[in-house]
């Protein structure tokens, strides 16, 4: 006689198929999930691979190609490369967009850190000043700088009348080499409304007892600002600094325009005739790409430039949160 | 993995098929001249606008009359880019009319509009029917991917009551004189600033570039190997020497100050020789329609531009460019033959080009059309078409860099004229190798 041990086989085998079911139906459900936030996230998965993972990818191939835009790519390996070493042009522009990056990014930071300072301190006429700061945000970039250029006319332009009635001296401005950038620096501080009300906003969330607690330690004035200001809004010092650094690097706008019209054009696309007026001054890197690529029809070295800027927006935004940790203080501590 | 790394391979393959679009075209072979008349509908672009586009519009009219079976649409405000956009779109024109000769030598050798050699050669279109410099600028390393659709030339422009008044009787014929008479010309404000100019030396002053008065000095962009000769070529050199002692002898800060005021003035009512303040000016023979338009008062004449002093032969050339009209590799078939019929026509038919020319106030780009009775010139017109048939009217070099080698050598010469030149010989050395390097670059990849 045989004693069974086990679960009749019929009862084992509904039980694992019950199991299955259980597994079948738990996968399902996964898969529901999935695919309910792959249909959420499906207008961003498919407009950054259309506008960023698509160009991004095709620029990297293309960089490594003779392309002229009409006819097909052609494989020339890392020669586009090599050449940036040899272009007469390449290394004056890094010049031209490192001032930009190192001079004017600082100045225009804190000039808006400033105004934001200035304004978060008046007592009377406090939304009257932060429009009329706001205002110039509004004017598109192209506008702006002709009227800077109409502004700072050598001869007809208000500035300088103004100066010559005051018997100083009457610069050439968007005319001389020395004075071009520094003019457009000028015209980046006239526009610093929208990184203003950043500051604004972050000067006014200090937490008021902090500064109550470091005057009762007898800090003046200046140390306040040191120590309590400048170490609370540090994060948006960070992304003030980092957001104009990438647009430094990017800046072709108003360089162009300035550069144009200022040396006698028209301000249109196409025309190279006065490129980088005067002397070569404004001929930023993104200007030097674009003629190279749209105007001389050589895309596949303008490719290999924008990999090489890519490269380097990644460096620099990498290096300036790394040393984050060492200035940048959060509610938990440092960075 | 693998089938990440196929996916990658594939994304890859993908790109470099896709992204790019083109494919080649270019070389075309002519099929047998069609024998029936089947009706259809062409497109042209042209960057004509307004006025100027109802020009075109009646030429295209005078082109159905004669050919009924085909009707052209013809769209205006087309520029180059919008035209490349349209081709690699697969969407371009059957025909296109382009202002930038500087662009022929990417359409040419990249394909995007289709050799005419066959065309040409089938059809028996003499091309020598085009005064040598259209000829030259509208055919690159031998393939000719376009015919002339009437040229720009350049000229010297002068104020008559002005040259009057300073005691001059006749525009000046050399480099030495112009200098002369523009310093006499020229008259200063009480603060030491230029009222009226003589003449406005600076290169980047409204059509003062190099390559405009370059054939004044018989200067060549390219030498006979085939290389960039702003250095081996002397005149150059002396070319620019004599700009530099001319801005010198006026001053180069006055000149800035006064060049830098007139802002985008040159196509407006408020261009100054147009307006009286400046009494000779290097322009083109389109000036004399915007002159009759916006100053029928000025008194001015026309002249070829003044010449080396070294070589007084010379005088009665100048510089001449001009309009493209070409086949898109997009059109085919019917359409493209309907094209190519359209194309001849305005290219080649002396009712046509007289009509354009007569319009458009641009020099026409066939012998019949030049020595053509229904021509009207006026007298300042008139010098315009002399300068176009001298032998010594030049144009610049096709190339497929678009304008580089004159880009290039214009960021050399505005160095030069401020004076942070350095020496002239090594100056122009080195941008002959920045030229070469562009035109090695556009030949096949990075030198």
């Amino acid at each position: 006689m045989t004693v069974a041990t086990t679960a009749p086989p019929d009862a084992a085998q509904q039980a694992a198929a019950q199991q299955a079911a259980r597994r079948r139906s738990a996968r399902r459900a996964a898969r529901r999930r999935r695919l309910t936030v792959l249909a959420f996230m499906s207008p961003w998965v498919v407009g950054f691979g259309v506008f960023f993972a698509y160009p991004l990818v095709t620029t990297a191939v293309l960089s490594f190609t003779h392309y002229d835009l009409l006819s097909s790519p052609k494989f020339i390996g890392l020669a586009n490369y090599r050449f940036m070493a040899r272009d007469p042009n390449f290394w004056p522009s890094v010049r031209n967009s490192a001032w930009m990056i190192l001079i004017a990014v600082p100045v225009t930071v804190a000039f808006a850190f400033c105004v934001a300072l200035t304004v978060s301190k008046a007592k009377r006429g406090a939304t009257a000043l932060r429009t009329v700061f706001y205002l110039p945000t509004l004017a598109p970039p192209v506008a702006a700088t002709l009227g800077f250029v109409f502004l700072l006319n050598p001869r007809t332009g208000p500035i300088n009348q103004v100066l010559a009635l005051l018997h100083l001296p009457q610069p050439l401005w968007f005319d001389d080499p020395h004075l071009a950038k520094p003019s457009l620096t000028l015209l980046g501080m006239w526009g610093v409304g929208a990184i203003m009300i950043i500051f604004l906003a972050a000067l006014l969330d200090v937490p008021v007892h902090l500064y109550e607690a470091a005057a009762l330690d007898g800090a003046n004035a200046w140390q306040r600002l040191v120590h309590v200001t400048l170490p609370t809004i540090s994060p948006v010092i960070l992304f003030a600094v980092i957001t104009g650094v990438i647009d430094g690097l990017q800046y072709f706008t108003q360089g162009y325009v300035a550069g144009t019209v200022a040396g006698g054009g028209d301000a249109g696309a196409g025309s190279g005739s006065s490129l980088g007026y005067p002397e070569g001054s404004t001929l930023f890197y993104p200007v030097w790409l674009y003629q190279q690529g749209f105007q001389y029809f050589h895309m596949g070295y303008a490719s290999a430039m924008a990999v090489v800027l890519f490269v380097i927006s990644l460096v620099v935004t990498a290096a300036l949160l790394r040393s984050a940790r060492h200035w940048v203080h959060t509610a938990s501590g440092s960075w | 993995m693998k089938s990440r790394h196929g996916m990658l391979a594939a994304t890859t393959a993908l790109l470099l098929l896709s992204a790019c679009g083109g494919g080649s075209g270019g070389s075309v072979s002519a099929p047998p001249s069609p024998k029936s008349h089947k009706p259809v509908t062409i497109t042209l672009w042209s960057g004509f606008t307004g006025r100027e586009l109802g020009i075109i519009g009646r030429a295209v009219q005078k082109f159905h009359a004669s050919h009924s079976w085909i009707t052209v649409k013809s769209v205006g405000g087309q520029d180059d880019d919008k035209i490349v956009k349209a081709i690699r779109g697969g969407n371009a024109p059957d025909a296109a009319l382009s202002f930038s000769a500087d662009r022929l030598g990417s359409y040419c050798s990249s394909g995007a509009w289709i050799d005419l050699g066959s065309y040409i050669k089938r059809d028996k279109v003499d091309v020598n029917s085009f005064p040598k410099p259209s000829q030259g600028y509208t055919s690159y390393q031998g393939t000719r991917c376009a015919l002339p659709a009437l040229a720009d030339v350049y000229g010297l422009y002068y104020n008559t009551d002005m040259l009057k008044a300073a005691g001059f009787s006749a525009p000046p014929k050399t480099a030495s004189e112009l200098m002369r008479m523009a310093i006499k010309m020229t008259t200063y404000n009480s603060d030491g600033s230029i009222k009226v100019a003589g003449f406005v030396p600076m290169f980047g002053f409204y059509e003062m570039v190099p390559a405009h008065i370059a054939p004044s000095w018989g200067a060549k962009w390219v030498g006979a190997d085939g290389k960039s000769s702003l250095a081996s070529d002397p005149h150059w050199a002396t070319m620019l020497k004599w700009q530099k002692k001319f801005v010198d002898a006026i001053g180069y800060d006055k000149l800035k100050r006064f060049t830098a005021s007139t802002g985008s003035s040159e196509f407006s009512a408020s261009n100054l020789f147009e307006t009286g303040k400046l009494a000779m000016n290097v322009d083109g023979e389109y000036r004399t329609a915007f002159i009759n338009s916006e100053h029928p008062e000025l008194h001015y004449g026309t002249a070829p531009f003044p010449v080396d002093d070294a070589q007084p032969g010379l005088y009665g050339a100048g510089y001449v460019t001009g309009n493209l009209i070409g086949i898109p590799k997009t059109s085919t078939g019917d359409k493209r033959e309907a094209a190519w019929e359209l194309v001849k026509f305005l290219a080649t038919d002396t009712g046509a080009q007289v009509l354009l020319s007569n319009g458009l106030r641009n020099v026409p780009t066939t012998v019949g059309a030049l020595n053509s009775s229904a021509l009207t010139p006026d007298p300042q017109f008139a010098k315009f078409l002399d300068i176009y048939q001298n032998p010594g009217t030049d144009s610049t070099p096709v190339t497929a860099s678009g304008s580089a080698d004159q880009d290039l050598l214009t960021a050399y010469v505005d160095k030069w004229q401020a004076g942070s030149g350095g020496d002239i010989h090594a100056g122009l050395k080195k941008v002959d190798g920045q030229i070469d390097d562009e035109l090695a670059q556009s030949d096949g990849g990075a030198p």
